[in-house]
């Protein structure tokens, strides 16, 4: 499955922030870590803190912390805020044939499946260690 | 919590009336002849409730140890797992899931294999957080 970049860092943030909500962390700290410019990074924060998961960075050097709830929150919540929904999409040339139409219901089967994965998936369960 | 043990015949109405107001059906012929199968029978099967300290049904769990099916090696399958919605978020389902790999493992296998309803989140959540991941097969249907 291919995800935005942005995704893959809102995924990022959100897991490394939430291994300890007492902790805060700025964006470049961030960006270091994930080795991605803290411009890039930024808009990221932004993003996950307008959805409540995360707060604070006031400048370049303003700390994050996590305030969302690492149980209740999948990966699916996270993925949901940075790419299309599925079936918001707009239709491509060739979908309303009988080829394209049956293509569709493959590549819907796909994004079920994967919507299920992720939404299976808590924060929670990501942290910790693998049984 | 209470205590695990194994299912007895006795238990049916209250497993009966757990998985009603879960499912919304009665299936009571059903659960007749899964406890008559696996309660008390054959010590690859097990059928386990979970009680209240007051005795009364809090969850139960239905596995089995099967080989070669659909040409795997010999793995514990979960068949049911169900806990009483107001006894949630107390380590019920995780302790009879527990109890469970333990038996499984006490036969020798070692691996643990379940199915579940892909937009039933609630309970794929709960065996994700158990450790399970995507396993080998790829379950497929279609209408007759």
């Amino acid at each position: 499955m291919k995800l935005q970049t942005a995704t893959r860092l809102g995924l990022y943030a959100a897991l490394e922030l939430a291994r300890d909500p007492e902790r805060t962390l700025s964006a470049a700290d961030l960006a270091e870590r994930f080795g991605v410019s803290a411009h890039h990074l930024a808009k990221v924060l932004r993003t996950l803190s307008a959805a409540g998961l995360v707060r604070g960075g006031r400048g370049a050097t303003g700390g994050y912390r996590f305030t969302g709830n690492r149980r209740r929150t999948t990966l699916m919540d996270v993925v949901a805020l940075f790419e299309p929904a599925p079936g918001r999409r707009a239709p491509e040339p060739g979908e309303a044939t009988p080829i394209g139409q049956g293509l569709q219901r493959v590549l819907a089967e796909i994004d079920e499946i994967a919507e299920a994965t992720l939404r299976s998936i808590s924060l929670e369960t990501m942290l910790r260690p693998r049984r | 919590m209470g205590t695990i043990r194994a299912a007895e015949p006795a238990d049916l109405p209250a497993i009966t009336d757990l998985d009603r107001r879960l499912t919304g059906e009665t299936k009571a012929t059903y659960w007749q002849q899964t406890l008559e199968r696996y309660a008390g029978g054959p010590p690859d099967r097990h059928f386990l409730v979970a009680e209240t300290d007051s005795g009364a049904l809090a969850g139960f769990a239905v596995g089995e140890v099967r080989a070669w099916e659909f040409g795997q090696p010999a793995a514990g399958w979960v068949f049911a797992l169900q806990v009483d919605p107001k006894l949630r978020l107390k380590g019920i389902g995780t302790t009879l899931f527990d109890e469970l790999c333990a038996r499984f493992r006490e036969q020798g296998v070692r691996r643990v294999r379940t199915l579940v309803d892909r937009r039933d989140h609630l309970i794929l959540s709960f065996f994700r957080s158990q450790g399970m991941v995507a396993g080998p097969s790829l379950e497929l249907d279609r209408e007759l």
